[in-house]
């Protein structure tokens, strides 16, 4: 025995070797439960949003404006991060029903996760709820949590050829946040070419420019997430 | 890495197998997976089970895309995903996110 898996040492092959077609996907479990999340949040009557970008983009910002102005609060929050419930702590001053999830050493969310962080939620009279990703821009793409939207954030310190250099997460989301416009200036962002770029490499992406500090173009992001969830109500 | 071990050692235990010679993976260029990281993730956590030793095979797939204007598949020639026919941009990806255990070697 090997001690891990139960298996025997083979000393001499017992049996001939033999081939097994299996075809099975790799993130089958992933999908399943980001499957039944789905559901699950349909049922209580949410519309759920997995934030995703890079670290230091402003998510937590944006969130914190979210929460406080979303017309029908409360909004509820699970905040994933490596370390620390900073971020939920911060959530729940402004009136969310925030929920962290320290991953430890896992640089993103999967489905499993927010399962269990959902079911500590109090999801009574909520209708949006606001899955914040580990600050990432690879891994989070291929872990769907069970959201009805994707949106990423990119900020304009990142540079604009972002969406070049990362297009996997970009070509998956249903709306694209340039945040912190109120920098563009001082680091000389250009904002025709970010836009080129977004438009190039997320066609199916709705584009939304904001300042997530100063709350400026906040309005037209709220807006199209309202929108998003009136069919529910 | 894990959901690959997790799989096949599973298999090899349905089918009263003992060893695991070679492993076949299909892997979508669009799937965020580095082949030469994943090679050497193998190599770490198959070591010194009942995989000890096993090759990796990689089927890398590319992506392909469908052009809605022209009713054809195409295959990007980089991350924008331009038509080659008529230029129009695609967000229809129909390959390229394949994660998949596509065949064991046991004995």
């Amino acid at each position: 025995m090997c001690g891990q898996c139960g298996c025997e040492p083979a000393p001499i092959a017992t049996q001939p070797r033999r081939l097994i077609n299996l075809e099975q996907g790799l993130l089958i479990k992933n999908e399943g439960q980001a499957h039944r999340n789905r559901a699950h949040f349909h049922r209580h009557g949410l519309l759920a949003i997995n934030l995703l970008s890079a670290p230091g983009s402003g998510k937590t910002t944006l969130l914190e404006k979210l929460v406080a102005t979303w017309p029908s609060p409360p909004v509820g929050v699970i905040v994933g991060d490596l370390a620390t419930d900073n971020d939920a702590r911060r959530l729940k001053a402004l009136g969310a029903r925030a929920i962290q999830i320290c991953t430890g050493d896992r640089c993103h969310l999967d489905a499993s996760l927010v399962d269990r962080a959902f079911s500590q939620l109090d999801s009574q009279g909520m209708n949006l709820l606001v899955i914040e990703n580990v600050g990432n821009l690879v891994c989070p793409t291929a872990f769907d949590l069970g959201e009805d939207l994707r949106i990423a954030v990119l900020s304009v310190t990142e540079g604009e050829d972002k969406p070049l250099k990362y297009p996997a997460l970009f070509k998956s989301a249903d709306a694209v946040v340039i945040n912190k416009t109120d920098l563009a200036a001082a680091v000389a962002f250009e904002r025709e070419s970010a836009l080129a770029n977004l438009r190039a490499v997320a066609p199916q992406a709705q584009l939304f420019e904001l300042s997530a500090r100063t709350g400026d173009g906040l309005g037209a992001l709220q807006s199209w997430i309202w929108e998003q969830l009136v069919p529910r109500i | 890495m894990d959901a690959v071990q997790r799989l096949a050692e599973q298999e090899v235990r349905r089918q009263g197998a003992s060893r695991i010679h070679r492993l076949q993976l299909r892997i979508g260029s669009l799937a965020g997976v580095d082949p030469d990281a994943l090679q050497f993730a193998f190599d770490v956590v198959m070591a010194k089970r009942c995989s000890e030793g096993a090759t990796l095979d990689l089927e890398v797939v590319p992506t392909v895309c469908f052009c809605s204007h022209c009713r054809q598949d195409f295959a990007p020639r980089d991350v924008i995903y331009a038509c080659p026919s008529c230029g129009a941009l695609s967000a229809q990806i129909l390959q390229g996110r394949e994660l998949e255990l596509v065949a064991l070697e046991v004995s």
